[in-house]
């Protein structure tokens, strides 16, 4: 049974037949009896006060049940939304936080910010309501450049030059006495382009109050529902946590974007109260483009000095971070701690200074995204070692393998220690499947075609699992970061699992369900997985930054430890045996040295009608829970080889290979693991080659539409070659790693490196678009003509 | 979406009838365009008049030397379509290369003409292969057509009901697709009959399709790939946009017609 359904099989998705069918149960699929619908009156302006706001007219609209503005929030004492982790500035002082709240109170900061609720008793009937709002808007000059910001005007009145705060992280004294003996230091300047979500499901919410036992139930797309009533709770304010109860059902896709607690859920389970109706809203397209928490939007200057060997002797980082308008659930963190400890990447360097100022924009708020600070860190790193190299007139490869980290654990001089990895494993795996020893025979097979062909490398390394808890809470964090489970055996011993974990595509029902099997040798299809409910649920901290595996189910292990030491004991006073005699395996308690056993099912059923035991001796029953605090990160490494042939007479980059290595550790399901790599590489070369939110000075959003924004699609990528090695992971029972982040971490740098190896030179930015690359081959070949 | 009226007429004389009475009314070919507009609240008309049920609008036959095909004639029934085919391929190749199946299942010719949308494909084929617009009024030279973005010779009133397309010797179309909306960013139509060559581009020009003198002149003396080495095109005129710069347009329009003559040569 273990061989097929058990650790390491690739066990066929469970929950893929409702999805493929058109079963799946999303939150926009959920309709409560009486329902109105909101529609949101959006700014058009990037920057305004508002002057004036009469929503009379639209109140006598036809259908409209309410019309709710920032002032009855604030008359109903409904508090702002909430940035949960606390950075302080170098000279120890507090981050500058302005007020978000969930309706524009006498000012909008971006296009698509939250000007008033119409509730009316169709979407339609509101959306015409909302043409009779009146606004009168002050402009002001928006503020959509990083390096003008502070010349303002200020967005917020506590962060007067637009900074949010002007952090750091190393040793400075140490890192400019490295660079004081460096041979050769390489200087780089890059841009980490902005990304806009686009989870295949848009953000929904559906509000439900209940006069009768005073309980508001909200159905929302959440990777964390019990964080959101958390939040709605103790800071928002909608109703204390028994009353409040948060479903997030079937979710199509997060990506970071749905771990946030928005304007829109808190406002329609509030008004659900004010208009004694459920209230529903769904985004449609251009309002997920506008309003979901985009992601990346660094500007970085970085400086690698290195001895006449060619080894690393320090790293210098400067980095501008867009926050956007206002600070996000989690955004503070992403530039600053889940970024800037990822900088000594796979490299034993050994000094790094890091200084990151994070910025106000009058743009969408910017948030964790798919790898959240981990791709921006990678990026920083490959690109200036793929550059460094080159200056060296080193292998790109041969210079990554001198400077790997060798010997673990390895504490490095930004706060991580890493328990364990094998580089150079990943690296050799990867040269082989890429056949690099023959690339120079294909650029030349290349240009005979007219075409340039480029190689580039990413060696990365991720930290999932983001965690202790009293760590991150030293760092800022306002919650811990464990995950709790609880395994239900019922009597006639099926299994429930309740975890708090999220699932939103990372296949839970099935690798959770593989665990359960292989541990209690039952039947994969006698598991089932609970999830996204605070009311069936206990409270547990959800999906977000790879963490479901090597917390998640470390929580179900240790739950599941406790099942089969209960179980024990039940089988001792069923076999009439001594404890310490019982042995379990293969879904059987035996005593040893007999021909004497139980299924397990049958010691359930023994626990529950308790026959033969009495409550003095032990209690009935078989349910067990555990919470699971890790005590460190995990780190994921890799190394990805990506080439590219470019087209130079349109600048059309095909990506030729792609060779991805990755060492997630034990690995449950190979097949859902693979997923996830194809995922994230399709995401990261998105990012390298495809995808960028874009601005105008005005402050609105150019990219709004699938018109303008590029996706990545399927024919842009060539079928993966995937490898893995295995080195696993020391601080958790299951040995996991993580790999929902990876895929999207490693491939921006090995994009731009292979198109910067094609091209002769380095001045590329993401997205590497037809027009970007003919532009930047027009330099080069002026360069050449020129010299 | 705001409200409107909707009819279905089942002749032109009384959908024509019916936009005289509704000034404000939209003829609903497709869909492909008007709806998404409407259900973005961009367009508002007051009523729609759908050709669907409207005799004698869809269909392709050969008539001596031309390809005639009706205005309500789908993309993908253009697309499959053995006559066209069999006389003009690259009329069949660009329709099956118009949006995706939804559209080309549902999305007509004489829409498409009609809206004359800057970066649509249909237009770069009317005005290279020299095609003659029929109307329910009259008949209209492609070079008299198209009138700029969005624009056409059609007046109020006038339904287009065929397309005549004169068979070359010679076309192609090569698309290089906008990398968001895969629409074209340059198109380009290349035909050849009897001595003469033309040129039309579409996607490229902030006035919608345009013939490109520069690549005929270069094409007038030989139908050739290597005809085009060389040749320069003007930026003045072109689109600029966050996906290709005015310069980029310019420099991809010979380029893609060289692909587009290579591809014509190779039939």
């Amino acid at each position: 049974m273990s061989s097929t359904t058990g650790i390491g099989a690739s066990v066929l998705r469970k929950e893929d037949i409702r999805f493929i069918t058109g079963k799946g149960q999303y939150t926009d699929d959920v309709n409560r009896q009486g329902q109105a619908h909101a529609y949101f009156l959006r700014s058009p302006h990037a920057h305004a006060t508002i002057k004036k706001l009469d929503v009379s007219a639209a109140k006598k609209a036809a259908g409209v049940l309410d019309v709710l503005t920032g002032d009855d929030l604030a008359h109903d004492k409904i508090g702002g939304l909430i940035c949960g982790w606390m950075i302080h500035n170098k000279d120890g002082s507090p981050m500058k936080a302005g007020a978000h709240p969930a309706l524009a109170q006498g000012k909008v900061r971006y296009v698509g910010d939250h000007v008033a609720v119409i509730i009316a008793e169709t979407y339609a009937q509101a959306k015409d309501a909302a043409e009779l709002v009146v606004v009168d808007y002050g402009v002001l000059p928006a503020v959509v450049d990083m390096n003008t910001a502070s010349k303002g005007p200020a967005i917020h009145d506590v962060a007067p030059d637009n900074v949010v705060y002007d952090w750091h992280l190393g040793d400075k004294a140490a890192t400019e006495a490295a660079f004081k003996n460096a041979k050769h230091i390489t200087k780089i300047d890059l841009v980490n382009n902005r990304l806009i979500p686009n989870a295949m499901e848009p953000r929904a919410a559906v509000g439900d109050y209940d006069a009768g036992t005073e309980v508001f139930t909200l159905y929302t797309t959440s990777q964390n529902p019990h964080v959101a009533r958390l939040v709605l709770s103790a800071f928002v304010g909608i109703a204390p946590e028994h009353k409040l109860r948060v479903i997030a059902p079937d979710v199509g896709g997060g990506f970071g974007s749905k771990i946030f607690i928005y304007a829109e859920e808190t406002v329609c389970v509030w008004a659900s109260k004010r208009v004694g109706r459920p209230v529903k809203w769904t985004a449609d397209r251009t309002e997920a483009f506008l309003s979901d928490a985009h992601g990346r939007d660094h500007i970085t200057h970085a400086e690698l000095a290195t001895d006449e060997k060619g080894k690393i002797l320090g790293f210098r980082v400067k980095t501008k971070a867009n926050l956007g308008a206002y600070l996000s659930t989690f955004s503070s963190c992403v530039p600053t701690y889940l970024y800037a400890p990822l900088l000594s990447g796979q490299y034993d360097i050994p000094a790094i200074y890091v200084e990151v100022e994070g910025i106000y924009t009058t743009t969408a708020p910017v948030d964790a995204y798919r790898g959240a600070g981990r791709p921006e860190a990678t990026f920083v790193v490959e690109r200036i070692m793929e550059k460094t190299a080159r200056e060296l007139g080193q292998d790109p490869a041969a210079f990554r393998r001198k400077n790997f980290v060798k010997s673990f654990p390895h504490q490095t001089p930004v706060i991580m220690c890493y328990d364990t990895g094998n580089y150079s494993a990943s690296l050799d795996l990867a040269l082989e499947m890429a056949d690099y020893k023959n690339f120079g025979k294909r650029k030349k097979e290349s240009a005979k075609n007219g075409k340039l062909r480029g190689i580039g490398f990413s060696a990365y390394i991720e930290a999932c699992g983001i965690a202790p808890s009293a760590a991150v809470g030293s760092l800022g964090a306002g919650v811990g970061l464990w995950e709790s489970a609880e395994v239900r055996v019922n009597p006639v011993g099926t299994v429930e699992v309740l975890t708090g974990s999220h699932s939103h595509g990372q296949g839970h029902e099935t690798t959770f369900a593989q665990l359960v099997s292989d541990r209690l040798g039952i039947d994969i299809n006698s598991v089932s997985i609970v999830h996204g409910d605070t009311d069936k649920v206990q409270f547990g901290m959800g999906t977000y930054g790879s963490r479901s595996g090597s917390v998640g189910m470390s929580a179900i292990s240790k739950a599941l430890d406790k099942v089969i030491a209960k179980g024990k004991k039940v089988a001792s006073y069923a076999l009439e045996a001594s404890e310490k005699d019982i042995e379990f395996k293969d879904g059987r308690f035996s005593v040893a040295g007999t021909d004497k056993s139980l299924a397990f099912g049958e010691v359930a059923l023994q626990a529950y009608i308790a026959h033969k035991f009495t409550g003095a001796e032990l209690e009935p029953g078989l349910k067990e829970g555990a919470f699971y605090d890790p005590t460190n990160f995990t780190f994921p490494s890799g190394v990805h080889i990506c080439e590219v042939e470019i087209d130079p007479d349109t600048g059309v980059t095909t990506i030729a290979k792609w060779t991805a290595v990755d060492d997630f550790g034990n690995v449950i399901n190979p097949m859902i693991v693979e997923g996830q790599v194809h995922g994230g590489i399709a995401q990261g070369v998105g990012q390298a080659l495809f995808e960028g939110a874009h601005y105008d000075k005005d402050g609105q959003l150019v990219t709004a539409s699938y018109m303008d924004y590029t996706m990545p699609r399927a024919d842009n990528l060539p079928s993966f070659q995937i490898g893995m090695t295995n080195t696993p992971c020391t601080t958790n029972p299951l040995g996991l790693k993580g790999c929902g982040e990876a895929g999207a971490i490693a491939s921006p740098p090995a994009v731009i490196n292979a198109i910067t190896d094609a091209i002769g030179h380095e001045n590329i930015a993401m997205p590497a678009t037809p027009l970007a690359v003919w532009t930047a081959i027009q330099s080069s070949a002026s360069k050449l003509a020129a010299e | 979406m705001y409200a409107f009226s909707y009819h279905s007429p089942k002749t032109v004389r009384q959908a024509a009838t019916l936009l005289g009475k509704n000034p404000d009314a939209k003829v609903l070919a497709g869909g492909q365009t008007l709806l998404p507009t409407m259900k973005q609240r961009l367009a508002s008309p007051s009523a729609l008049i759908d050709l669907g049920k409207a005799e004698g609008l869809s269909g392709i036959e050969v008539k001596g030397r031309n390809v005639v095909i009706g205005a309500m004639t789908r993309h993908a029934d253009v697309a499959s379509s053995a006559i066209v085919g069999e006389a003009i391929p690259a009329l069949a190749a660009l329709a099956g290369g118009i949006g995706d199946p939804a559209v080309r299942n549902r999305g007509t010719i004489g829409g498409s003409l009609a809206n004359n949308d800057p970066a649509a494909d249909y237009p770069s084929a009317v005005l290279a292969l020299n095609a003659t617009i029929i109307t329910n009024k009259r008949k209209i030279p492609a070079d008299e057509f198209f009138q700029g973005m969005f624009s056409t010779a059609l007046e109020e009133g006038e339904v287009i009901v065929k397309v005549s397309f004169p068979i070359p010797s010679k076309a192609a179309y090569e698309k290089f697709p906008n990398p968001a909306s895969r629409y074209a960013m340059v198109g380009v139509f290349v035909a050849k009959k009897g001595s003469e060559t033309r040129v039309a581009v579409t996607g490229a020009g902030s006035d919608g399709v345009f013939r490109s003198a520069e690549c005929e002149a270069a094409l007038k003396a030989r139908f050739n790939p290597k005809s085009l080495d060389g040749v320069k095109v003007k930026a003045a005129g072109l689109n600029s946009d966050i996906h290709a710069s005015s310069e980029y347009r310019a420099h991809l329009i010979p380029v893609i017609a060289k692909r587009a003559v290579a591809k014509a040569m190779a039939k």
